[in-house]
């Protein structure tokens, strides 16, 4: 395959996508579809799976107490427990202070302070080992004066179920939808060889070699996959910097931080793109060997 | 040298074979006529070595090589070599004479310099020089025929095989396009031609190969079209 085949292969793929037109618009609009619905998929999957690892690297139990406990005691018994790493208690007032500087805005609560401060005294335990927290708390939480001990152990839960509902649900919708597209592919390209039959009829005489003749096709399918992956792309980066602008900026979302490194989103991005090349070219790949006996 | 040896040639779901036992040797720079009955086996001769049938058995060799081992660039390279010229024409009705030509050069991969340079040759040859930006459906039948051996002719090809070309010409276009491949033939190029057209046959004074229910029924160096004995 030397320069002047590649130029030849190429007009061909154009004019066959030309004579094609709507159809490649609709297959490369489905291609588009079914790699959002995927490439939204990880976007979450990498923003939960960011998520957990907080929740879980920061595993600190909260103990709260009720407001008539004995704070000293209550103490001196979590430090005696086994598998205590350190205990750090936070006065109501502190607590005020932190949650007011979470919401971004301390004047805020201003209104709360002293005697109107509607939080309790807490401790923060940390375990020398996660593995320790789950029994740690069940210890702390039977102590008199302790009104709850908590390690966002429902949060881990809950969003471990969530994602793993919505995973099977847009692996699934866009499985479905990336054959769909496979299937529109081939048709295309089965159209576009159906044109072409007397051509290629006329090329296997003239020594035309399998390549020469099955390269435009593959190109052309290619070049749908492409162009689908490219809208997609641009979609949902475009979404997701718009969602991951807003979340930072919301002030009841301050414990969702979306992934924004590039080493965590460019594999998904470059990702999407090779797939839906991929996808074009598997198209027309099973296209050609189908209809078309060189 | 093309060299048929014992070959059969039978065809899937047809207790007769197209051929049969055949065994032939032709030299290069030969003219050759095909000649014999529809069905006879000339078309499947042609099939069978420009590969694109296998011979069910015996083998048939090109300068010594049986052609049945080449793989695929060898076979490319096989083909390559032939031009092929049809009774229907096969030309492409939306390119012009002109594409139709160059197209043969193209699948190839050559240059567009080096098709600017040869197609206009190919047309000089074949006497239409002037009817390049024609398009196939503005040629009479005996034009089209030929720009399909200018097409077959373009990338200089050492044998020339055309299957019934004149079938669907008149008389007169049949001799003059018989003229040209004599023509052609003069300048070294194998011709071989299977044909219906025993006039022409009678006398152009050719090698003439006879074929009949797939066997070779008669061999001639300068033959005719029906047995004169
Ligand atoms: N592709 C094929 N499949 C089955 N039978 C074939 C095929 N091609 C030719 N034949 C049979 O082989 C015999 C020889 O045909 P062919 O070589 O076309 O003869 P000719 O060109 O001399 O008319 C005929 O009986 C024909 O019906
Ligand atoms: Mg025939």
């Amino acid at each position: 395959m030397n320069i002047n085949s590649l130029k030849y292969c190429l007009r061909q793929s154009v004019v066959s996508l030309k004579r094609n037109f709507w159809l490649a618009v609709v297959t490369s609009c489905i291609i588009a579809v079914s790699l959002a619905i995927l490439g939204g998929f990880l976007l979450m999957a990498v923003n939960a799976g960011q998520l957990i690892r907080n929740v879980e690297s920061n595993v600190e139990i909260g103990v709260f107490l009720y407001a008539d406990a004995d704070v000293s005691a209550v103490q001196k018994q979590i430090n005696s427990l086994e598998g205590v790493n350190s205990v750090t208690f936070v006065s109501k007032d502190e607590g005020l202070v932190t949650f007011s500087n979470s919401l971004g805005d301390p004047a805020l609560l201003a209104g709360l302070k002293g005697e109107d401060n509607p939080l309790p005294d807490a401790y923060r335990v940390k375990a020398t080992d996660t593995a320790l927290v789950a029994g740690l708390a069940e210890s702390i939480r039977a102590m008199p004066g302790v009104e709850m001990a908590d390690y966002g152990e429902e949060l881990v839960g809950r969003i471990l179920k969530i994602t793993g509902w919505l995973n099977t649900l847009f692996v699934g919708i866009s499985v479905l939808l990336a054959l769909g597209a496979v299937f529109l592919i081939v048709t295309t390209i089965r159209l576009s060889v159906m044109a072409r039959l007397e051509e290629i009829g006329i090329m296997k005489y003239l020594g035309a070699s399998d390549w020469y003749i099955r390269f435009p096709f593959l190109l052309e399918g290619m070049a749908m996959g492409w162009v689908g992956t490219l809208v997609s792309t641009i979609a949902l980066g475009l979404a997701y910097s718009k969602l991951a602008t807003s979340l930072r900026q919301d002030a009841f979302a301050f414990f969702i931080r979306p992934v924004t490194s590039v080493e965590q989103l460019a594999p998904i991005f470059v990702g999407l793109l090779l797939l839906g090349t991929l996808m074009g070219g598997i198209g027309s790949l099973i296209s050609v060997r189908k209809f078309l006996r060189v | 040298m093309i060299e048929f040896k014992d070959v059969t040639k039978s065809y899937p779901g047809s207790d007769t074979p197209a051929l049969a036992d055949f065994s032939l040797q032709m030299e290069h720079g030969e003219f050759i006529f095909l000649v014999g009955p529809s069905g006879a086996g000339k078309s499947t001769l042609i099939k069978l070595f420009f590969r694109e049938q296998l011979p069910t058995e015996g083998q048939i060799l090109f300068d010594g090589k049986n052609i049945a081992t080449f793989e695929k660039a060898a076979l490319l390279k096989h083909r390559r070599q032939i031009g092929m010229v049809f009774q229907d024409f096969r030309l492409l009705k939306q390119k012009t004479v002109f594409e139709n030509v160059a197209f043969a050069l193209e699948v190839l991969g050559k240059s567009a310099k080096e098709i600017q340079e040869k197609v206009p040759l190919a047309l000089a040859k074949v006497g239409l020089a002037d009817k390049g930006s024609s398009f196939p459906a503005e040629l009479s039948g005996g034009e089209q025929q030929r720009v399909g051996v200018a097409r077959a002719l373009v990338k200089d090809p050492l044998i020339l095989i055309a299957d019934e070309p004149t079938g669907n010409l008149d008389r007169d276009t049949s001799w003059q396009l018989m003229e040209l491949f004599e023509t052609i033939n003069q300048g070294g190029t194998t011709v071989i031609v299977a044909t219906h057209a025993w006039d022409v046959v009678d006398r152009m004074q050719k090698r003439v190969i006879s074929l009949e229910a797939g066997h070779l029924n008669r061999d001639e160096k300068r033959g005719s079209y029906r047995d004169e004995h």
